[in-house]
């Protein structure tokens, strides 16, 4: 019969997050990758149908215009930043020397890029998306 | 007489290692290589669209059909339709290998997303290389072309 080991509860305390992969930098980049790659897959799909409807395309494109429409564009925006930044990072992780050893800054590094990415470009598209309302 | 699986016996029998190409290998390049060239197509198409001039304001027929009849841009959107639908569904078929435990679903699941990959790349290929920046509309729809139409 197995027995599951547990580590006594002052060393799980003692040890933040329990182990080096769970609760960590290491998980929670994958998990966002998953959830922004998904998020990213289905908007994908509905944005080459939007296109080839190109007849009646003022129509279909003048419903992104609308405020709720562009706050979705800046999630979506967000998402691909982070995609786009932490694959950058798993390539590093993969073919870098020093990509594991370093995963954890860079983790923090894409964050921080992220940041300023974001910064830049949500002031802008906001502006955009909510001085069409009431034109 | 029948004894105890040894501990760590595989339900399958290892197969013998397979020769010819090592697809699963490959699907992992590709991820990483069209992953990096995705960032530069992308980042370039959301920037001219949504941060040049009035961004997404600025966007209409008129700005995709010039867009559409410049060969520079066909080709630009050529690469994103290609390269980000066959990332997107190689992703997606990861998601469903890790999650999906029964065969059938599984294979059903698999089977809709190539379907849906194959349909939207033919979709997408066709609108960049056959439609009409400048159709017949009536007169009061002429201002909504590009400008390049009433030259």
């Amino acid at each position: 019969m197995s027995k599951v080991i547990t580590p006594p509860v002052s060393q799980m305390k003692a040890s933040r997050g329990g182990t080096l992969y769970r609760g960590r930098e290491g998980m929670w980049s994958w998990v966002l990758h998953r959830i922004t790659g998904v998020a990213i897959f289905f908007f994908l799909l509905v944005h080459i149908l939007d296109t080839a409807l190109v007849r009646a395309y003022n129509a279909v494109i003048s419903s992104y215009k609308n405020p709720i429409m562009g706050l979705g564009e800046l999630g979506l925006v967000g998402a691909i930043m982070f995609h786009a930044l932490n694959g950058l990072r798993i390539i590093l992780i993969d073919f870098w020397s020093k990509g594991v050893k370093y995963q954890r800054v860079m983790f923090w590094v894409v964050v921080g890029v992220w940041v300023v990415l974001f910064a830049g470009f949500a002031p802008r598209h906001l502006i955009n998306v909510f001085s069409e309302v009431g034109h | 007489m029948s004894t105890v699986a040894a501990p760590r016996t595989p339900a399958r029998p290892a197969r013998p290692a397979r020769r010819g190409i090592n697809w699963e290998k490959w699907g992992w390049m590709y991820m990483r290589i069209s992953g990096v060239v995705l960032v530069v197509l992308i980042f370039g198409h959301l920037f001219v669209n949504l941060m040049i001039g009035h961004g997404v304001k600025a966007i209409d027929f008129a700005f995709v059909a010039g867009k559409l009849a410049n060969p520079f841009w066909q080709v630009w959107d050529t690469l994103m339709l290609w390269l980000a639908l066959i990332h997107g569904a190689n992703g997606m078929r990861t998601i469903t290998n890790d999650y999906v435990s029964s065969v059938a679903w599984g294979r059903v699941l698999r089977g809709a997303i190539a379907f849906a990959a194959i349909a939207l790349i033919v979709l997408g290929t066709l609108v960049i290389y056959t439609f009409d920046p400048c159709p017949n509309v009536p007169a009061d729809q002429i201002s909504l072309l590009p400008s390049f139409c009433r030259a």
